[in-house]
Parts: C-alpha cells; structure tokens; sequence
C-alpha cells in the first residue's frame, strides 16, 4: 500500500524548505499516474469529466508541491458536485475520486460513503440531526457521495427535516474540510434549482463537473466492453441491433444511458441461454459466449412504440 | 489520589494524538468504539453513562475524536472513557477501554471499617466525591 504519509509530512522542524521541488517525482511518487490512465481506459467517452479530473489532480499536486516548499497551506476545498442525467457514470467517476484523492493524500482512508435523503433525514422531530451526524462519522476520512442531493431540500413543505440535515452538512463541510470530501450528485437542471436555493452549497462546492449524455457509439462500446468483462461477445448482427436497439430506445421515456444499456444487455444474456436451452443439444463455448441478433431483437423496444406502456417493461 | 482502571492508566494522561491513534488502531482491528462518561470512580461502578450510541462501521478516528470533543464540553470535570468492542465470535467483549479525560482534583478514598458480629471486621470505601449529589463532585 502506498505511504501517504509521506507526502503529508511537512518540512521538520527547523529544517529550512527545500527550494525546489521535483513534480516529476512527486507525481510518480503518488503512483496517481496509474489511477488516471486506468481512468482514461475504462470509462468510455467522458471526455469534459476525464479532462476537469485531471485539472483537479494538477491542482492538488502542485499545491503539495506549494506546501512542501513552505507556502502557507490552508487545505483546499474539495467538495464536488457532480451534474448529469442519470446513468452517465457519476457514481462510478466519484469512487475513482475516492481513490484520487486518497493517492495525493487528501483522504485518509479513501472510502466511499454513498447516502441519499432516506440516510440522512430522520421521520420525526429530534431524528434528523443523529442520523445526519451518523453518516458523517461513518465517512470521516474518506468521500460522502449524496445521490440525488436535491430531495435533501423540498421548498413545498417549509417544516420538512431535509433543512436540518442541510445545515449540519454545512457546517461540517466547512470546519472539517480536512477529514472529509462532500460530493453532491443529482440530474443537471433540478441539481441548479438546487444550488439556486442553497446558496451556501454553492459557494462552498470547488468543482462542478457536468456530465454529458453518451453518444450512440460510445453507448455501443460500453455495452461490447460489458460483455467483454462478463466474457460474452456481439455476433456481427447482433451489434447491428443492439445499434438500431440503441436509437430506439434513447426515444423511448426513462433512458438512463449506460445503465440502460446494462439491463439491456442483462435481458439479452437471459434470452441467450432460454434460446440455448431450448436447442436441447450439446453447445460448445462459441455459442456460449456468443449473442445473437434474434437475442437483442426479442426486445420490446423494437415492437411498435405503445407510449402508454409501462416504462419498466420497456428494456 | 489518582484514579487507575483500565489500560495506560498507570502512564501520564493521553495527549489528543496518542488518544487519536488508539481508537484508529482500534477501529482498523474492526472493534465499534463507545464513549462513556461518569463522576462516581468508585472502582465497582462498571457501568457509566453512554454519551450517544456506539459508533460502528467507522473508518476514521475522526469522528470519534468529534464526539469525544463534544463529550468533554457538555461534561467537564467527569471522567471519560473510550471502550472498543470486539464482536468477532470468541471475543465478544470489550477489548481496549482507556479513561481520556479526568477532573483536575481526585479526592480519593477513604476506608470505613464495621464491627460486625463476633468482632469481624467489615470494610468499604467510600468516595469523597460521593458525598456531594450527582453532578457537582468535581470542580470544573
């Protein structure tokens, strides 16, 4: 495990700061490079979020460096909010950022903590403020990651307890910025109505990063390297419709992005083995990995569009 | 005279790192850490007060550190102590319980003995402190 430590440790007493410092090593020194090289190769696409995340660990570096030559160093904010529609990887972005931030040695511990509003808002009176304050012991040294953050905050019902909670995360996001990041995650447009009624959150979150929506081929590469990890792979048609499943789908209501194409694919592995089953015959490993088209095609994205359809039936 | 239970009762009081280091070894060995107040040291009061519930599944001292810090504001002058709990099976008991906060003055003990029948001796002791009612034995 890497020493952390290390990096944290200022100039010892008396000694004088050395006058320059080596960012090559020091980056090294973090192994971060191999954190955001693993970044750069297993999210698809994401190109604005890979981008500000590598301006944010410039940024933590070179305030090290700043510190180790004996700048004053108040820590600097951390606290995130991360915007997109849902199924754009923002989870999955904010455990990276965990372990990011535990390499430069802005964490301690490097744990994810992910709450949304049941975790932190109580049902009674006098509820609120244990559970919130449970929470924020629980991820002392690592990451909060509120989910849907703004349900914390509902204007239509000025008793509502999510006020209270708001307020203690505020104040520990203040005074305890060392011993904990705060990243808020929720859909772009209600996250900004959010931000507009809260106004301390806004001016006490360092980087927003929006996330955008996925184009249909980098929808297509996830949903191959999905099946790739799960040791599956796309007959030559079966990726033409799982393309053609891929516009259809993103018209139809509740697209959640790669999540989607996720249960997609999960429902597709589902047909596969029925079909396998029903050759009733021996199968060799080809036909166990391979989907077809006719799996993909089973869906009910492709029968004529109902919009009054139930949305969960619609994968 | 000076109260000793519990471990490194017998060395100089923590300092606020030393006590921050004991409950992060205590939370990586996966222990739940509770924290406990009282004034009445007498040696068979086992069970203090419970300043909140213990806290579980904590990675960083922290937040212990948090509610000590809290502790110690709402209860001057009290002793308090920091207890780990093991759960694992076979332990199931409280492995570390150190005292991280006592009053500036300790009166101590005094020995009362009872003749009781056929002149055998009984003995108690009796806490100074005791005598006043709960709440205002130490000074702040």
């Amino acid at each position: 495990m890497l020493d952390t430590v290390k990096i944290n440790s200022p100039p010892a007493e008396g000694q004088q700061p050395p006058a320059t410092v080596d960012l090559r090593a020091l980056y090294a020194e973090t192994q971060i490079e191999a954190l955001l090289t693993e970044l750069d190769e297993e999210l698809i696409g994401l190109e604005p979020v890979k981008r500000r995340i590598r301006e944010i660990a410039s940024f933590l570096l070179v305030a090290r460096a700043r510190e180790r030559l004996g700048f004053s160093s108040a820590p600097p904010t951390l606290h995130m909010a991360f915007t997109g529609n849902p199924g754009t990887g923002k989870t999955t972005v904010a455990l990276r950022m965990a372990s990011i931030l535990h390499r430069l040695g802005y964490s301690r511990r490097g744990h994810l903590v992910s709450v949304t509003r049941d975790d932190l808002v109580g049902q009674y009176i006098g509820h609120t403020a244990p559970k919130t304050k449970e929470v924020l012991k629980r991820a002392m040294g690592g990451v909060l990651f509120i989910d849907e953050a703004y349900y914390l905050y509902r204007p239509e019902n000025e008793k509502d307890y999510g006020q209270e909670a708001i307020e203690i995360l505020l104040q520990v996001m203040e005074t305890q910025r060392e011993d904990l990041t705060v990243i808020l995650a929720g859909y772009t447009d209600r996250m900004n109505t959010f931000f507009h009624s809260n106004p301390g959150f806004r001016s006490r979150i360092a980087h927003h990063i929006d996330f955008p929506d996925y184009t249909d081929e980098e929808l297509l590469a996830i949903t191959e390297k999905l099946a790739r990890d799960a040791e599956y792979r796309l007959s030559e048609s079966a990726r033409e419709a799982l393309r053609e499943y891929i516009v259809l789908r993103r018209q139809q209501p509740n697209f959640a992005n790669a999540r989607s194409l996720r249960n997609a694919f999960d429902r597709a592995r589902l047909r596969q083995a029925m079909r396998l089953f029903q050759l009733d015959g021996e199968v060799d490993a080809t036909k166990l990995m391979t989907l077809e088209d006719s799996d993909i095609r089973a869906s009910r994205v492709f029968a004529e569009p109902r919009p009054e359809d139930d949305a969960t039936h619609l994968n | 005279m000076r109260i000793t239970q519990g471990t490194f009762s017998l060395l100089p009081d923590l300092t606020d790192d030393q006590i921050r280091r004991q409950v992060q070894y205590a939370l990586d060995k996966g222990w739940a850490l509770g924290i406990e107040y009282t004034d009445d040291p007498h040696p068979r009061n086992t069970y203090w007060e419970m300043w909140g519930q213990p806290m579980f599944d904590l990675r960083d001292a922290a937040g212990v550190m948090a509610e000590l810090r809290n502790c110690r504001e709402a209860h001057p002058g009290y002793y308090i102590r920091i207890n780990a709990f093991d759960s694992e099976r076979g332990f199931e008991t409280v492995r570390l319980s150190f005292i991280v906060q006592r009053p500036a003055e300790e009166p101590g003990f005094r020995l009362e003995r009872t003749e009781d029948r056929g002149r055998m001796m009984r003995y108690r002791l009796h806490p100074y402190a005791t005598d006043k009612p709960a709440g205002s034995r130490y000074s702040k």
